[in-house]
């Protein structure tokens, strides 16, 4: 493989990854935005999600649902069917978070909530090390090999482009949310001025919870589709993900979900690409250097605002 | 006799990590207690400190090692000095791009730093000797006191047997001076420092931003020398870590141990109140060694009882935070604000 | 028949007490101004009706209902719309969301109620779908009046409608006002530009310190020649 076609692959790789983050990236924007602190607990949240479906996907091959695969992917509706489930399961996680600890917290500076969010980062991941443990643990045992597709050489798994296709979906879908939907307009509204929304008659407490379900329900779509791309989950997931997920957030501009979007792509894209260059262990320092680069030149992000 | 001078020794050993941790808290405390700056990336700092420290006073390399450098048997004050140096340093570098922003950029900015530094310690060999890490880091004075201790056993050999126990662990009682010493002296200096018109404007810049550059300071400058302090005593406590364990490795300064432990100990024992920060060390270490008590008596072992033991800190922690917010202790009011915050 | 009554109310934030007990009346179909200088509790008056802030003692009857400490979106539903003096759009939502926002309790339709809003600023149909932020201030302002009305507000409190306004426009602003108390909406202001408010109000109250000053017919206010020299720079 040549040069020029290795970055092209690599480039593959990174929209892939990019679509992962970039579902991370959203809720965490969309939190950022509303409850104004930065959910140290995101990525633990995305975590947490991979393993509901896991609880799911053993439970539906306990109950002998037909688990042939769908052809040409490597899983079959198990797998679909705790995908789904796991995002309304990490909604119900992230409300009774909320309820439970920062809802309580609420009115107090936003530096109170992100240290709160820290510990519960801390505690996530160690309910899920206490009951899964440290090892890797599998959605998919099968393995796919690739396929070649007819320019430059360049290979791709059909589960990747399952991946890419979702996460577009969630997108559009996301999208038509915000601009269609009385809620999902509340929520710009509120993200915009929670006073101004609160005097207008909009139930701010309705659309935090809104904004919580939708932001979580992603990340576990996240965490899953990356469960699948890797095949595995492991509890650290949520700490590896974290600087990725925030360089995407201030890449694109704070509490802008589009911007965690493009975010979310320009680091998976980076990321992956700069393997070519210095060594893969390096990555999750690349999305750093971007984001402190990006914090030198224009801290507002890419499409921030105010 | 023998089991009290046993748990002597493990008062001594307890009483130094928790002094350690305690060194860290002080930093933690001008950086976040009376500046307001949120770093979430002690880690780092601690880490840099204790690496600086080993390689500047610890052993060469030896045969097995992938290291190449380092290791030039200073005397451990400059490995000390040179420890709060560069964790300073990098304190500085890292502050230029975030001191001008939001406290959440510092937040991701200073764990970002922190792993970073981690991937550093894991990847490059040839400074760090990556996950095998860096054995045998000479004690000050360990020599000396040792030979010592042997000369002492070997011209009483009709000691009993809890005196000869007590007297075998005479270097940590070394050190464990060593360790209060450096806490005193840091506590010292750092209330002094903050009792000075330059503390009053560290306090003013966490209480009101805005104001206090109306008052024509310089906010950033300011923040800065806070930053760069508070870093400089987590580099020490580094050097003093590494030299105590005189075993250092990448998973020595995970996030656990090198920053959230650290928090929870400064919010528990008070932020803004440095007899909290020192008082919050202890009472954690405390909880933290009487974890193990109690996950070993409920048969917990390996991941279970480590991952039960993090979880209780955390919820401590929340607990702390819904219920007595201000910590143990609570800020001490040192003097007036000069800006009181007014609200619109 | 008194559609707002403030009885003695003591309010302010956290440990700093603004209003020592301040008392103020709206009357059907009423216009009334609060004028005072800076620091006399004017705004934070506005925020203690609306629930922004509760008060530590007194007593605030809408239609006769006692709403003292409710939330603010219980006492938007009661029927009291609010337009804060800054920030009072919604930035990154278009005009048209901007007012759609305003009748998010609404579950009926809230189309008709869109064009009756755009019949009283016509400006504002041109722009439904830009966002908020690319308009003037004046235009703001009329999105903000707008958005308070989706409600049908019985009351409609304003906070200084004409603050930062080029001169040109606080008369269209005001005689926008007119216009909507001509729909049979009470209206409770408080405005720095004190003389042109006064010339629309049925009635004033001059704040100072926290404490009730004067009250009287916008004439009487404006013809008293002590409050003229204090309060409106004469």
């Amino acid at each position: 493989m040549d040069f020029t076609s290795r970055i092209f692959q690599l480039a593959l790789y990174g929209i892939v990854s990019g679509s992962i983050i970039t579902l991370g990236a959203i809720g965490l924007s969309l939190t950022y935005g509303i409850l104004k602190f930065a959910n140290f607990a995101h990525g633990d949240v995305m975590a947490t999600g991979a393993f509901l479906a896991l609880i799911f996907l053993n439970l539906f091959q306990r109950l002998a649902l037909p688990s042939s695969p769908f052809h040409p992917l490597s899983f079959g509706l198990p797998l679909v069917l705790a995908f789904i489930l796991c995002m309304v399961a990490t909604g119900g996680v992230a409300i009774g978070i909320d309820s439970a600890l920062y809802k309580r917290l609420r009115g107090t500076r936003s530096i109170t909530l992100l240290i709160a969010s820290v510990g519960v980062a801390f505690i996530l991941r160690n309910v899920l090390q206490f009951i899964w443990g440290p090892d890797p643990r599998y959605y998919i045992k099968k393995i796919q090999v690739s396929v070649r597709l007819p320019i430059l050489g360049l290979r791709i798994k059909h589960d990747q482009v399952f991946i890419i296709i979702v996460a577009a979906c969630l997108v559009i879908f996301l999208h038509f949310f915000l601009t269609r939907t009385r809620m999902g307009k509340a929520m710009r509204a509120t993200s915009d001025n929670m006073d101004l929304a609160k005097v207008s008659g909009i139930d701010t407490e309705k659309v935090i919870k809104w904004t919580w379900v939708i932001g979580s329900a992603l990340a576990a779509a996240g965490a899953v589709l990356a469960g699948i791309d890797n095949k595995f989950i492991t509890p650290s997931f949520g700490w590896d993900m974290l600087l990725p997920i925030f360089a995407a957030v201030i890449l694109g501009g704070i509490g802008s979900p589009y911007g965690a979007m493009l975010g979310g792509m320009v680091i998976g894209l980076s990321s992956e690409i700069s393997t070519a260059f210095i060594a893969t262990s390096y990555k999750p320092a690349v999305a750093f250097i971007i984001m402190v680069v990006m914090l030198l030149i224009k801290p507002r992000g890419l499409l921030g605002e105010k | 006799m023998e089991a009290f001078i046993g748990i002597l020794n493990y008062a001594v050993f307890f009483a130094i990590t928790a002094g350690i941790f305690a060194v860290l808290c002080l930093g933690l405390n001008i950086q976040w207690g009376y500046t307001g700056l949120f770093n979430i990336g002690i880690a780092g700092f601690y880490a840099v400190g204790a690496y600086t420290s080993a390689l500047i006073s610890g052993p060469p390399p030896g045969p097995m090692d992938w290291r190449v450098v380092g290791g030039f048997q200073l005397p451990w004050p400059v490995g000390f000095v040179g420890a709060a140096l560069v964790s300073g340093l990098i304190a500085f570098i890292i502050g230029i791009p975030t001191l001008k922003l939001k406290e959440d950029y510092l937040a991701i900015a200073t764990i970002g730093i922190a792993e970073v530094i981690r991937l550093i310690i894991k990847n490059e060999s040839w400074l760090t000797n990556s996950v095998w890490g860096i054995k045998h880091i000479t004690s000050p004075l360990a020599l000396p006191i040792e030979r010592g201790i042997r000369a002492l056993l070997r011209a009483n050999p009709g000691f009993p047997l809890w005196l000869q126990r007590l007297v075998s662990n005479g270097y940590n009682w070394f050190y464990l001076g060593m360790v209060v010493l450096i806490l005193l002296l840091l506590y010292g200096v750092s209330e002094k420092m903050i009792r000075s018109p330059w503390g009053r404007v560290l306090r003013a810049i966490r209480e009101d931003e805005i104001a206090t550059s109306t008052a024509g300071k310089n906010i950033f400058w300011f923040k800065m020398q806070s930053l760069v302090f508070g870093a400089m005593i987590m580099g020490m406590a580094g050097s003093l870590y590494a030299h105590y364990a005189r075993f250092i490795d990448a998973e020595t300064f995970e996030p656990f141990f090198g920053t959230f432990l650290i928090w929870v100990m400064l919010i528990v024992g008070g932020s803004g109140n440095n007899l909290g920060a020192i008082l919050g060390a202890f009472t954690i270490w405390g909880v933290w060694a009487g974890t193990e008590f109690l996950t070993h008596g409920w048969g917990l072992t390996g991941y279970r009882a480590a991952s039960l033991r993090v979880i209780s800190v955390g919820v401590i922690l929340e607990f702390i935070l819904l219920l007595r917010p201000r910590g143990i202790l609570g800020e001490e009011k040192v003097v007036s604000f000069i800006f009181k915050k007014e609200r619109r | 028949m008194i559609v707002l009554n403030v009885e003695n109310i003591i309010a302010g934030y956290g440990e700093t007490e603004i209003l020592h007990g301040v008392s103020c009346k709206v009357e059907k179909k009423e216009i009334v101004t609060i004028i005072g200088p800076n620091g006399a509790g004017k705004s934070t008056l506005m925020k203690a009706i609306l629930g922004l802030l509760k008060p530590t003692q007194g007593k605030i009857f809408f239609s006769n209902k006692d709403i003292t400490g409710k939330n603010p979106n219980q006492i938007v539903q009661e029927g009291i719309c609010y337009v804060p003096q800054s920030d009072n759009v919604f930035p990154s939502l278009t005009v048209e969301e901007n007012l759609e926002m305003g009748a998010f309790i609404r579950r009926d339709g809230f189309r008709e109620k869109i064009n009756e809003v755009y019949q009283i600023f016509p400006d504002l149909k041109e722009k439904r779908k830009v966002k908020a932020k690319k308009l003037s201030g004046g235009q703001r302002q009329m999105v903000a009046m707008g958005r308070a009305l989706m409600l049908d507000p019985a009351l409609l409190l304003l906070d200084e409608p004409s603050a930062g306004l080029a001169p040109r426009l606080v008369q269209t602003i005001f005689n926008k006002i007119i216009q909507i108390n001509e729909k049979e909406v009470s209206i409770l202001m408080v405005e720095q530009n004190a003389r042109r408010a006064l010339e629309i109000s049925h009635r004033g109250y001059v704040l100072a310190m926290g404490h009730n000053r004067f009250e009287g017919s916008g004439e009487d206010i404006l013809s008293n020649e002590e409050i003229g020299k204090l309060y409106l720079g004469e």
